[in-house]
């Protein structure tokens, strides 16, 4: 609660003290002037300000305020003779006031801090010495000192330490990273456990923590359609209702002959549910609680129209390496030929390619049974774009692809259609078996898919620059619905073109999603409905192409993002159903003369405060 | 150019959305967003113009909302 917030609790707080005290004074005295000059001392109390305003904006030229509106409710009920109900209305009016702003700041409070990630200092050694700077001022290059419980402020690499990294600010991963000298530490996580020496990689202004922040602001920018809808259904609501009350407080007294007292009063019920508060701060707060909902998963949408078109994604186009799989090959089977065992065949392996950096030399050596021996290995020479040849523990080997043996007049058999890339391996001029490698799908890849579906989403397709075998393995694996291989990146443009016309086509309503890491998959993010892009911890292009950022690597998380902006839709359009629904009824009532203005106080201020708790609910997504 | 501001004060929805429209109609401004629960306008305007129409959309500011501040 603010300082302003406590003023103005005391305030109603002694208002209602005295409208309280109206009631007792017994109504006989002065001829009811007294009880009368309780209620208006009451009223001043409560609504000197909405008055006062109110008088600011008439002079302004805004005549259709809400501080304008209430007043002349207000007003007007006394000047009918009932002090006591134009009081009532006044406080609240006013209770219901500060009853939002209480709610809508705290929900702001929560989201803010969810958000929260900007580092307040920079510890930097500097002639050997610990100095407290603001990370702006760090350079790159120097060193930082960051102690357990401290954020990490500025992208950097590890020099000295051993610790854990909490990254949930920003991936919304609550297992903390263990991490060594050498490794990489981003701004924003908060080291749980051992002092660390950072060397600073990247200006502040360029740290991920900036990137994320300059996201967050940039979000307010982005409405969703919903939001454009409440806001031209505001403009014109308050006008209409405003005219619908002058109509009804003169035509019928003077075409009909009704009284004037009655129908004055039936368009003062008018007025004061003339606000359209309830719509204009619920659906905006729906959408906020989503966008931050989904933020503390890890998930960052650039805006609430994001959000929107997440809530509608009807098909999801998965790029595959790097996306689904990941992204690092591992040795999936061996294919010995006779007189030769597994382990002799990875080991020969291993050291004819140990000189070499290519990602298949790393996934071989992983995989051979013991460590390569650098002494064992002569004559090592690389075939460009065949393999290698050498002598390893004094057996002529050769390791490469069937080119390799063709070319050495060695005969091979043929392998056929095997998912992945094989290593043909030859010995002493023979050929001794193959290794076959895969690019493997991601633990959660096969559940993300999955959830999808259970989402409702129709249709999940593959693309990839890959050969088709090491595609259709993937796909299989996973149960996608479509996969496409051998795509040059402007084939994958052509393809989600496609498949946006066919998901159109399907369902005007529905949406596409394509989901990359970012790496050549720009103009993909940009073309799609919904642009998203993956493992953007470091990855600058895909934060600027994408509509939305799943920070750590996992796929799954779109299924929670999806669940999260249904959810949010669903609260904002019970919100405006609701909302809408008692305001129409409540002014048809008004008009039959059946409501008064306690009941239109409820439906202005009361069902605000309804649809903004609901409104928080969005917060708490998704529900399990 | 485009530039993003606090506005410290900003204390109802239905004021944000006025002020976001009034903004709009303003000279020389060729996009302006308020964002009620992030207290943020972004404004977007020429860069020839933009000191003049930046002080001309304070000025509105104090006019239509005397509470707020723009930071």
């Amino acid at each position: 609660m603010t300082r302003k917030q406590r003023k103005e609790l005391l305030r109603i707080a002694l208002g209602l003290a005295l409208f309280a005290a109206g009631w007792c004074v017994p109504g006989a005295w002065l001829g009811g002037w007294a009880a009368r000059a309780v209620f208006a001392a009451a009223y001043a109390l409560a609504g000197w300000d909405v008055l006062w305003a109110s008088c600011r904006n008439i002079l302004r030229g805004e005549v259709f305020d809400e501080n304008f509106l209430m007043a002349v409710a207000s007003l007007g009920a006394m000047a009918l003779g009932d002090f006591a109900e134009g009081a009532a209305v006044m406080l609240f009016y006013q209770v219901g006031e500060w009853f939002q702003a209480y709610a809508v700041g705290r929900t702001r409070g929560s989201i803010a801090a969810l958000m929260d990630i900007r580092p307040d200092f920079a510890t930097v050694l500097r002639a050997g010495q610990p100095l407290r700077l603001d990370p702006e001022a760090v350079r790159v290059g120097e060193t930082l000192l960051v102690r357990p419980g401290e954020r990490v402020p500025l992208d950097g690499t590890i020099l000295k330490g051993e610790s854990t990294l909490d990254t949930a600010a920003l991936t919304g991963e609550s297992l903390p990273r263990p991490v060594r000298p050498g490794d990489q530490a981003p701004s924003g996580c908060i080291n749980l456990s051992g002092l660390l020496e950072i060397r600073v990689d990247r200006h502040y202004g360029d740290s991920t923590v900036a990137r994320i922040l300059r996201l967050v602001e940039e979000a307010a920018e982005r409405k969703a359609r919903t939001e454009a809808f409440i806001t031209r259904f505001a403009r014109v609501y308050t006008p209409f209702v405003c005219g619908a009350a002058l109509l009804l407080a003169l035509l019928p007294p003077l075409l009909l002959g009704g009284a004037w007292g009655d129908w004055v009063y039936r368009a003062l019920t008018f007025l004061v549910i003339s606000c359209p508060c309830a719509l204009v701060i619920s659906v905006p707060l729906s959408f906020f609680g989503g966008i931050g909902a989904a933020s503390r998963r890890g998930v960052l949408l650039k805006g609430s129209n994001a959000l929107e078109t997440l809530a509608h994604v009807r098909a999801v186009v998965f790029d595959k390496t790097g996306t689904l799989t990941q992204g690092a090959f591992a040795v999936t089977q061996t294919l010995p030929a006779p007189g030769f065992g597994r382990d002799a065949l990875l080991d020969l392996a291993a050291h004819a390619e140990s000189a070499s950096t290519h990602p298949l030399a790393k996934a071989v050596a992983a995989a051979a049974p013991g460590p390569v021996d650098p002494a064992a290995v002569t004559d090592l020479r690389e075939h460009a774009g065949r393999g290698v040849s050498a002598t390893v523990k004094g057996r002529a080997v050769l390791a490469g692809n069937a080119a390799l043996l063709h070319d050495n007049a060695i005969p091979a058999p043929t392998l056929g259609d095997l998912p992945g890339t094989a290593i043909l391996l030859a010995v002493d001029g023979a050929y001794a078996g193959a290794i076959l490698l895969q690019d493997r799908p991601k633990p959660d890849a096969k559940a993300a898919i999955d959830a999808l579906r259970r989402a409702g989403v129709r249709q999940t397709v593959m693309l990839t620059g890959d050969n088709a075998p090491a595609a259709r393995a993937v796909a299989q694996t996973l149960g996608l619905d479509a996969w496409h291989a051998g795509l040059l990146p402007a084939d994958k443009v052509a393809h989600v073109e496609r498949l946006l016309a066919e998901t159109r086509a399907a369902d005007p309503k529905a949406r596409l999603a394509f989901v990359g890491d970012g790496i050549n998959d720009a103009p993909v993010l940009a073309r799609a409905d919904l642009g998203v892009a993956m493992g953007a911890l470091g990855s600058d292009a895909a934060i600027e192409a994408a509509d939305a950022v799943i920070m750590d690597d996992r796929p799954a998380k779109l299924a929670d993002a999806i669940a999260i902006a249904r959810g949010t839709l669903a609260i904002a359009w019970q919100n405006i159903v609701f909302a809408i629904g008692v305001k129409a009824a409540i002014l048809l009532l008004g008009a039959l003369g059946l409501a008064n203005l306690w009941m239109a106080v409820f439906a202005d201020v009361g069902v605000a405060f309804l649809a903004i708790l609901n409104a928080i609910r969005a917060l708490a997504l998704p529900r399990r | 150019m485009k530039q993003s501001f606090r506005l410290q004060g900003l204390d109802c929805a239905n004021c944000a959305a006025r002020l976001e429209r009034a903004l709009n109609k303003l000279d020389g401004v060729a996009h302006a967003s308020v964002n009620f629960l992030a207290q943020r306008l972004s404004l977007e305007a020429e860069d020839a113009r933009w000191e003049g129409v930046l002080r001309d959309a304070k000025a509105l500011v104090k006019k239509l909302e005397p509470d707020v501040t723009v930071a």
